[in-house]
């Protein structure tokens, strides 16, 4: 199976990944080839079968609705590229 | 002492011939002083480690040692280390500082051990050859003196070169979809991928979540499972993780064989195998016939879609995961963004290396608007016959047995033009990840001067009866204590 150019271009855009045009050439081929491999599930006859999201069929857990963690906004801010005033700096989203 | 094992080391430590100080000195020395060739670190921490030496010194003296309690060892880079960088070996995270520890490395520093360093990896785990860290290759200690640079398979390719080169006795791994057995096969080590739930992934960096494990390289069965002691366990960090009774991993390591059921899945015997490295393993089983286990053929039918399910469902789950990595809170972000959209494009562009982006966007286009049920529910759907294979297999048999990769280690480069080849090294191990399951590497054999492993496969939980089969034959073979030249 193939993927078409325009594919690409528009996957790129809601991974949020810039690609230039001769990435898109490479990863035609590459994600086609990909594509070609993940084929074969087509051949399988899954009918009557449940999809499988987790191999113990576990399922999630809750806790009580309590604060367990402490703030730590200092530390995690120390990583961040920028921040003023305890808050993220981000380019300007509205003019 | 280098080629002294954790279990002897911790001998060591605990007789007072020598002191966590002196051992951890003499390690960083040599790992120093020998890592040039290998590239297996991509951080070492010195300091820390010193200053880890000097308490678990302190708490031997207090007479609260336990087995690891001074004794080195190593994280792979996907482990979240407070105060130390974690890179995930992707340039994204080249200047990450985790302000907090996976519960990994919260057990291990509990434990008393001494952490050297953070090992080499495939960028974010996805890799088989350790060729796409943003921090280099890293290089098989197996071959080398043949003036060859092979892979150590990946993506915990720094962990079990490291461990080959006797850098470290053991190091810390995972495997989400062989990232364990295959770099433990190809340089000539012992590892294990628990069951999907047994070890804790939080502060664990996600790759693929429904199939990310953690587990353990080390060079005998013995040492694994006393790294498995410390790394078991319920944790209420991981919504996934299972609460369950740990057992005592090396109380079990000496019961006889006798009676043990092997099977053979004659869909992993075919000509995808060199014959060499066939014989090599069925040698191995063999061996264990000799200790009286009992051998059948096996069929897993729906093995050979495998590779085909994983190519969706690990994209699908990264490119979720991966999303995080916005330029916002932590991580690269790109020089003089334009605006927000400029910014998230052009830092992930410029962050992640080109096989993360690749799978990034497959995973994307197979969870997009119309492809959902056409990709990712029809591999969740073979995910479940893969499993009931497993499920049948083992009514007949206790475990099976399997070479962890299709040939040894290759050159580097040689896989790197074609990704659909690379992944196609996986072809014995993934299966074992999708079904959530268990299962060894064991060294077994050499082909060209090369190692050999042999898979181990148990049934869910088994983690003690693997390392008991695995134990048992490392006390009648030694592929194990050979040493790279």
């Amino acid at each position: 199976m193939s993927i078409s150019r325009e594919d690409i271009e528009k996957v790129a855009v809601l991974a949020r990944i810039k690609v230039d045009d001769e990435q898109v050439s490479a990863l035609e081929k590459d994600l086609g080839n990909i594509l070609d491999l993940v084929d074969q599930l087509s051949a399988a006859d899954t009918d009557s079968v449940e999809p499988m999201a987790h191999p113990l069929d576990a399922v999630q857990r809750l806790r009580p609705d309590e604060v367990t963690e402490t703030n730590q906004r200092e530390a995690f801010q120390a990583i961040a590229p920028a921040t003023e005033d305890g808050l993220y700096l981000v380019p300007k989203v509205i003019e | 002492m280098h080629n002294k094992s954790v279990a002897e080391l911790s001998r060591e430590l605990e007789s007072g011939k020598i002191s966590s100080v002196e051992l951890t000195r003499q390690f960083l020395d040599r790992l120093k002083q020998e890592d040039g060739k290998y590239n297996s670190f991509i951080t070492i921490t010195e300091e820390q480690a010193l200053a880890e030496a000097k308490a678990a010194d302190e708490m031997r003296a207090a007479g609260k040692a336990t087995a690891w309690t001074g004794v080195p060892f190593a994280h792979k880079d996907i482990f979240c280390t407070n105060g130390v960088r974690t890179t995930c070996g992707s340039k994204m995270l080249e200047n990450f500082v985790p302000p907090y520890d996976a519960t990994v490395t919260a057990r291990f520093r509990q434990a008393g051990a001494v952490c050297l360093g953070k090992t080499n990896m495939d960028e974010f785990a996805m890799g088989s050859s350790n060729e796409s860290s943003y921090f280099g290759a890293v290089t098989n200690p197996w071959g080398l003196s043949s003036g060859q640079k092979r892979v150590p398979g990946g993506s915990s390719g720094g962990s079990a070169a490291a461990v080959a080169a006797r850098l470290v006795p053991a190091a810390t791994a995972t495997d989400t979809g062989g990232s364990i057995r295959q770099p433990a096969a190809l340089c000539g080590v012992t590892g294990l991928k628990p069951t999907y739930g047994r070890v804790s992934r939080y502060g664990m960096i996600a790759f693929a979540s429904s199939l990310d494990q953690g587990g353990t390289i080390a060079r005998s069965a013995e040492d694994n499972a006393l790294m498995l002691n410390v790394m078991a366990g319920f944790d209420p960090k991981d919504s996934t993780s299972i609460d369950r009774e740990v057992p005592d991993y090396t109380a079990t390591l000496n019961e006889p064989l006798k009676g043990l059921k092997i099977g053979l899945p004659k869909e992993y015997f075919t000509d995808q195998l060199s014959p060499a490295m066939e014989e090599q393993v069925r040698n191995a089983v063999k061996e264990y016939e000799k200790l009286g286990a009992t051998v059948k053929e096996v069929s897993l039918p729906n093995a050979k879609l495998a590779i085909a399910a994983y190519y969706v469902i690990a994209p699908a789950e990264a490119s979720a995961n991966l999303s995080r990595f916005d330029g916002v809170r932590y991580g690269y972000r790109c020089e003089d963004p334009k605006d927000l959209m400029d910014m998230y494009t052009r830092t992930r562009a410029e962050g992640f290396g080109a096989e993360v982006k690749r799978r990034i966007l497959v995973g994307t286009y197979a969870l997009s608007h119309g492809y959902y049920d056409a990709y990712y529910l029809k591999a969740q759907k073979v995910r479940r016959l893969i499993q009931q294979d497993f499920a049948n297999a083992f009514k007949e048999v206790d475990v099976l047995m399997s070479p962890t990769s299709p040939s040894p280690a290759f050159i580097q480069g040689e896989k790197t033009n074609d990704p659909v080849t690379m992944y196609l090294e996986d072809i014995f191990t993934i299966a074992i990840n999708l079904a959530g399951l268990p299962a060894m590497s064991v060294p077994a054999g050499f082909v060209d001067g090369l190692p050999v492993g042999l898979q181990i496969i148990g049934d869910y939980f088994a983690e003690a009866r693997l390392l008991n089969a695995a134990h048992q034959f490392q006390q009648v073979t030694d592929w194990h204590q050979r040493e790279p030249k």
